[in-house]
């Protein structure tokens, strides 16, 4: 793989994390990740589509004309995820089920068309298919991190196995509702945020005001 | 030809829409037949779970050979072989208005609005008698509607065992009718008492034991009272006049069976 290629792949996953440095894709970040197996599948699935959406764009990028290419692009999208749908729903039904309507919201995921928009509409097609990919892992990561936080604390499994054993089960963990709940979420992402940008300083944003101590004697 | 000449973004926006639209289809199409056998394979699992013949290591075609599956008109507690068994859907008959009424307000305890006339009963068998009674069941509890089985004795009163396989009430809260736990204290409960009146119930908190209505009691799920009272709400929807109760009336009588 050539430098571009790698650096294409592997920027997204934390130097240019979609979800914690771009804020995008939170709203499904917050809603499928109440379990593992839901969030891996949430993350295949978004990961195939921004893939094969950002090569099949930039297929056609230059038939596109400019002043319906957002629809162009969004259309692209939607049948892809409907596609993906219908595997899920034959291949995955368990799952599906509790998926189902997310799955349907990857079309308004921020994270696909801004890619569309931002990479395949200006750059060949394998390198396009790349950047999907690394996009979908740099997704992926964060949606583990916080399906594993939630799970385990939320209801003591990973991935359906017992691994905190509840005390309604005769166990001693008592489970930590507000997990289950999609503000948990929040928390999460939240501190992972902070933890990247202490780690990485240069993430950090300027801020866009300045405090300024005003002394009681002081006029204007 | 132009980029953003009117006929490119004519000649553009239409193919795009036909290579779409046939990727589209041929999904759907060719995946349909795999998605209806798992719809009905879900649906065998759900109904052998909640009427104890689950086996994880059987073929469930195999398992499901000992249920047999009918069709109650719920106005006449009659079965009804007219109707197709293959095809008869009772979510998709109650919002046709020849197979199904309008409930008064006054009626629909369990608030769903409309009912179906005809429901699928599955008779469990063991050694060619029958043995427990699977009811589906369906009442609307704080955020959805909850759709379940109920399995019952072949007395037609005690409760062999409840399970939802469709709601969306909130996870760790009313979400708790699907904890094994929960599920397992309504084995033995008793849904009429002695003057054949509906009396089950989930109340609040824990049932005292010992206490004389016991037997129609469930335990409410803390902190989810209005999903606990609408399953109590299903149960007297399902369990009365315009849900089964001219059915279990009558094969207790010996009219139909």
């Amino acid at each position: 793989m050539s430098a571009n290629a790698k650096r294409v792949v592997l920027d997204p996953l934390i130097d240019n994390n979609p979800i914690t440095l771009q804020i995008l894709g939170i709203c499904s970040a917050l809603a499928v990740t109440t379990t593992l197996s839901a969030s891996l599948i949430m993350c295949l699935a978004l990961t195939s589509v921004i893939a094969l959406s950002n090569a099949s764009i930039s297929m056609i990028r230059d038939r596109i004309p400019s002043s319906i290419r957002i629809i162009v692009q969004m259309t692209i999208i939607a049948s892809l995820v409907i596609v993906v749908d219908q595997i899920l729903k034959a291949y995955a039904y368990e799952t599906s089920k509790t998926l189902s309507v997310f799955v349907g919201l990857i079309i308004t995921n921020c994270i696909v068309l801004g890619r569309a928009e931002a990479f395949a509409m200006k750059n060949p097609v394998g390198i396009s298919f790349l950047d999907g990919v690394g996009n979908g892992l740099g997704y992926s990561i964060v949606l583990i991190t916080v399906a594993v936080f939630r799970e385990l604390f939320g209801s003591g499994t990973l991935l359906g196995y017992t691994i905190l054993p509840l005390v309604n089960d005769g166990g001693w963990y008592e489970p930590n509702g507000l997990m289950l709940l999609p503000p948990s979420a929040f928390f999460i992402i939240g501190l992972m945020i902070w933890l990247i940008r202490t780690y990485q300083p240069k993430q950090v944003e300027k801020r866009e005001y300045q405090v300024h101590r005003i002394h009681r004697t002081e006029t204007y | 030809m132009s980029k953003d000449s009117t006929a490119n973004i004519i000649t553009v926006a239409l193919t795009l829409c036909l290579v779409c639209s046939v990727i589209v289809s041929t999904a759907a199409v060719k995946l349909r037949p795999i998605q209806e056998v798992n719809k009905q394979l879900d649906q065998k699992i759900n109904i052998l779970k909640v009427s104890g013949q689950w086996q994880e290591d059987r073929n469930i075609e195999e398992l499901f050979s000992a249920i047999e599956t009918r069709i109650v008109n719920l106005d006449t507690g009659n079965f009804d072989d007219s109707i197709d068994l293959e095809t008869y859907d009772q979510r998709k008959a109650s919002k046709v208005n020849e197979l199904s009424i309008n409930l008064d307000k006054d009626i629909d305890v369990a608030n769903i609005n409309r009912r179906a006339n005809f429901a699928k009963v599955f008779l469990v068998k063991e050694a060619g008698a029958i043995d427990k009674y699977v009811f589906p069941v369906h009442g609307y509890g704080l955020w959805s509607t909850l759709y379940g089985y109920v399995t019952l004795e072949k007395d037609l009163n005690t409760i062999y065992a409840l399970k939802f396989y469709d709601h969306k009430e909130t996870p760790g809260l009313g979400g708790e009718v699907d904890n094994l736990k929960w599920q397992s204290l309504w084995q033995g409960k008793k849904i009429f008492d002695e003057n054949d009146q509906l009396a089950i119930k989930v109340i609040k908190g824990n049932v005292v034991p010992g206490n004389e209505n016991e037997q129609y009691q469930v335990d409410g799920l803390s902190g989810a009272t209005l999903t606990s009272d609408g399953v109590t709400n299903m149960f007297h929807f399902w369990m009365g006049e315009h849900g089964f109760q001219k059915f279990i009336h009558k094969v207790r009588t010996g009219e139909v069976l």
